[in-house]
């Protein structure tokens, strides 16, 4: 049997259960805390505590004596802290690539805000590589060594790398790092081609934020790692990404980035996890947002848009979702009648009619219609039938024309419905073969942390290969990536493959993206 | 000469505009939009021609980044590199010239020339020789009025540079060109053979970049008044909405140096129970309405999100996006017979007879 802990750091709430295999044994739901890692101990604590060890559990390989296998932790936190521009490291910033790319510098499309408080030295140096993997003009190391010696002067602790088309040829930002860990041991150095993809100065772009995320990464890592011991666990932590899967903490501390926006999708994991169901759309109806998404193999079908990330341009890899503003705190307004996106949010415990409070929410409407019984039913007993009418059909039309709009099969798909506001979405919807509702859909969002895999990525271009060898090339690359990081190589699938031929290259060049996942080994 | 200078909010308006005008080719301007938004903030101000105004033997340099999108988004365009491909053109035929053209107003070539003006200080002519975005160099107003091919310059990064004194056609120039511009990495600045201002006056494209810059505008004031952009574009250029719906598949391949594909959409909105085929080439070329041809290059074929009225490139049509296909007017040259055989469906391969939208 795997006893694993999944838990999801939210803006609210921290959320977390307890999986047997691949039952929720335990779930529980805390206040969030400034400081993230007291409220994690605390849902820790109380998670435990309903969840004596049984007598007759094997000890977990991992020793651990609450025979826990694994702690998978999901968390808003860097996100957070590139939004609300705290607690950033100052960064030196190497591009590689001149005499190609010179008019464009690092940070040149960051907002000013932001770039004052991440940017330090910055230094451009010749080298790089084409698409076909010849060198641009050689590598200046010489420049580079100077640049290290800057970057020690100046004090930096944090050095962000990135080179043209390093993802088809990362020689140089090896090169690069060898020399800064040469020149300035202690400093932490982030690769370009490390989070993959191409097109230099989205990538870029991130490599910068990584940088700048380091610092608080190792120290939120640690105290992460310290409310386990603190609880007596000793089973390893992995944290989870924006794709779905999850990397040990001791690897991730050095990947912040890649936790960018891993809410939603644990929350969409945890519903195919919950339901069964790997093809499928899912509805979040939260307090205040409803979010929309469309499940392809079990993992959330992502957007192919440009991310912005604090009004940096990133290519991350992030949930296609649509979101509204309609939730069980949703405002409802009489004449006309309106329903959000105004919203009590989490003060819908005490403003909600159905709570003794004055507000009319969607909540009481939905009280009142006897769609869920929450509160004190008399207190709605009064309002117009005609009005809860209106406003059920108003909130059913919302969420059915949102549905159609993120649906993109011709024919009739499941909607699996997770959220504490999911009592809203209507039992028939057209295009939809049945509203799935699921135990625990609170706490979905912790249930997907819990879940978690691990993957392995590679985009890349190939020259004068067929299409099928060009692929089977890059699961290769891919398989053996998510092998290195932690998966079980028996248990790897490929998940997604995507093949874009290239206009005006020549030698049928082929840009191959494909995307394996396997359970932890 | 009437000079008007060109603020910082209009070449915002000309990145979005000429995306949309790129009809899903020409490359996103976004790299191009940094460097002028730069250049501007360092004091640059760039003025824009009126064509008329063009002496009949003023010399014009028409300029345009040449190589593949993708290469672009790695090794980002330099306002210097597209300079030095004009002075290259002034040292070989040994005159200054008067002002710089955008070959095509469609994608991120819209912006070379105002890079390569604001280096050199010239103005730039409010024409192109598209209209548009289109993928080979005899696809240009210029190439159906007959008017010479040669001297090509291409400039490189490192110091390479390639002239093309002569070439026996337009799609020979386009074969010597493009093969220069892949051994330095499928990526380089040319300019094309210089142009007078009287074949400026007679064969250009005229006043297609006021036509990009009012685009954008339309788009971004729709957005700021919570009004459909799409609406607005149509409305503005006297455009047709020819579809609205999600992708619901891609396919893509390359041959001979394009990329060819086909994208399949289900209707949405007033086209819900409908389905649309489309095309593309680089460009979307053909889009046909439940198995019957609607409408074809050279009408501008703009595949727009739906929502935020941005363009969509063929490059990042993707399965479940909700788009808008509209079509907007050709420029009459490539209307006429001479015009279609250059640049109509069978041009692209298409046994179609060529039906505009707009006849």
């Amino acid at each position: 049997m795997k006893r694993r802990i999944g838990i999801d750091v939210g803006g609210t709430n921290t959320d977390a259960v307890l999986l047997e295999d691949a039952r929720v044994v335990h779930a529980v739901k805390t206040p969030t805390t400034a400081d993230v890692t007291s409220g994690v101990a605390e849902a820790l604590r109380r998670l435990l505590q309903s969840a004596a060890q049984p007598r007759t559990a094997p000890r977990a390989p991992s020793g651990d004596r609450f025979a826990i296998d694994a702690v998978m932790i999901g968390t808003t936190h860097f996100t957070n802290a590139v939004v609300q521009r705290r607690d950033l490291t100052r960064v030196g910033a190497i591009r590689i690539g001149l005499p190609s790319g010179a008019s464009l510098e690092p940070f040149i499309d960051w907002p000013e805000d932001l770039a004052e408080l991440v940017r330090g030295e910055v230094s451009m140096l010749e080298g790089g590589h084409e698409f076909d993997g010849r060198p641009i003009v050689p590598f200046d190391s010489a420049g580079m060594r100077a640049a290290a010696r800057r970057i020690r002067a100046a004090g930096l602790t944090s050095v962000g790398v990135a080179s043209v088309f390093s993802p088809l040829n990362a020689a140089c930002e090896l090169e690069a790092a060898t020399i800064l860990r040469d020149e300035c041991p202690d400093v932490a150095v982030t690769m370009s081609h490390q989070l993959g993809r191409i097109g230099l100065l989205e990538r870029e772009n991130a490599t910068l934020l990584n940088a700048a995320l380091v610092g608080l990464a190792r120290t939120t890592t640690r105290a992460f790692t310290d409310a386990l011991a603190a609880s007596g666990i000793t089973a390893p932590l992995y944290l989870t990404q924006n794709d779905g899967t999850v990397m040990l903490a001791s690897v991730a501390e050095a990947f912040p980035v890649y936790g960018f926006a891993s809410g939603p999708t644990n929350s969409m994991r945890g519903a195919a996890f919950l339901s069964k169901l790997t093809d499928a759309l899912v509805i979040d109806v939260g307090g205040t947002t409803t979010d929309i998404g469309s499940l392809r193999h079990g993992f959330p079908r992502e957007a192919n848009n440009v991310v912005e990330i604090g009004g940096v341009r990133t290519l991350f890899r992030m949930p296609d979702l649509l979101s509204m503003g309609l939730g069980g705190g949703s405002l409802v307004a009489r004449s006309p009648l309106a329903v959000g996106p105004r919203s009590v949010g989490y003060r819908l415990v005490d403003q909600g009619l159905v709570f003794g409070g004055g507000e009319l929410t969607a909540t009481d409407i939905a009280v009142a219609a006897g769609l869920i019984d929450l509160g004190d039913r008399k207190r709605v007993a009064s309002l117009p039938a005609e009005l809860v009418r209106g406003a059920v059909a108003r909130m059913h039309a919302m969420i059915e024309e949102a549905v159609d709009r993120m649906k993109t099969d011709a024919g009739d798909e499941p909607l699996i419905a997770v959220g504490g506001g999911c009592f809203l979405v209507p039992e028939r919807i057209a295009g939809i073969s049945e509203v799935v509702h699921v135990e625990h859909q609170a706490v979905a969002n912790a249930v997907g942390a819990a879940i978690a895999q691990v993957s392995g990525e590679v985009d890349r271009i190939f020259q004068d290969l067929s299409r099928e060898e060009a692929i089977a090339r890059a699961r290769d690359l891919a398989e053996a990536q998510a092998t290195s990081a932690g998966a079980d190589p028996r248990t790897l699938s490929t998940v997604e493959v995507e093949d874009l031929p290239l206009a005006y290259l020549p030698g049928n060049s082929l840009r191959v993206r494909v995307r394996v996942v396997g359970e932890i080994r | 000469m009437a000079l008007r200078p060109v603020s910082a909010a209009e070449i915002e308006s000309l990145a979005i505009g000429a995306w949309i005008l790129g009809t899903g080719g020409g490359g996103s301007p976004y790299l191009a939009l940094l460097n002028m938004r730069k250049l501007y903030r360092e004091g640059a101000a760039v003025s824009l021609l009126d064509p008329m105004d063009l002496a009949d033997d003023a010399r014009v340099a028409v300029v345009s980044n040449m190589g593949a999108p993708l290469v672009g988004q790695e090794r980002l365009t330099d306002p210097h590199t597209i300079a030095r491909a004009v002075q290259m053109m002034e040292e070989y035929r040994g005159c200054r010239f008067d002002a710089v053209m955008s070959l095509e107003i469609g994608g991120g070539n819209a912006l070379q020339p105002f890079m390569a003006a604001a280096v050199l200080g010239l103005p730039v002519v409010d024409a192109d020789c598209m209209g548009r975005a289109f993928p080979e160099a005899q696809m240009t107003s210029f190439a159906i009025h007959d008017l010479t091919m040669y001297p090509l310059t291409l400039a490189d990064v490192r110091d390479n540079a390639v002239i093309i004194a002569r070439a026996a056609s337009w799609k020979w120039m386009e074969r010597l060109s493009r093969k220069a511009c892949v051994e330095v990495g499928s990526i380089a600045s040319t300019c094309k053979a210089p142009r007078t201002g009287k074949e400026v006056k007679e064969c250009g494209i005229l006043y297609s970049t006021t036509k990009a810059i009012r685009l954008g505008e339309t788009v971004q004031s729709a957005r700021r008044r919570h009004h459909d952009p799409v609406q607005a574009v149509i409305e503005a250029e006297r455009g047709q909405l020819v579809f609205r719906g999600k992708i619901r598949d891609v396919a893509r391949r390359t041959t001979e140096g394009f990329l060819r594909g086909t994208a399949k959409l289900d209707g949405l909105d007033d086209f819900r129970g409908a389905g649309f085929e489309l095309a593309f080439q680089n460009e979307f070329a053909v889009g046909w309405l439940d198995g019957e041809p609607r409408v074809m290059t050279p009408d501008l074929i703009c595949v727009l999100d739906s929502v935020s009225g941005d363009a969509i490139g063929t490059e990042t049509l993707r399965y479940g996006q909700r788009v808008s296909v509209i079509a907007l007017p050709a420029p009459p040259v490539l209307l006429t017979p001479k015009g279609l055989e250059h640049v109509g469906p069978r041009a692209f391969g298409y046994d179609l007879e060529f039906k505009s939208l707009f006849a």
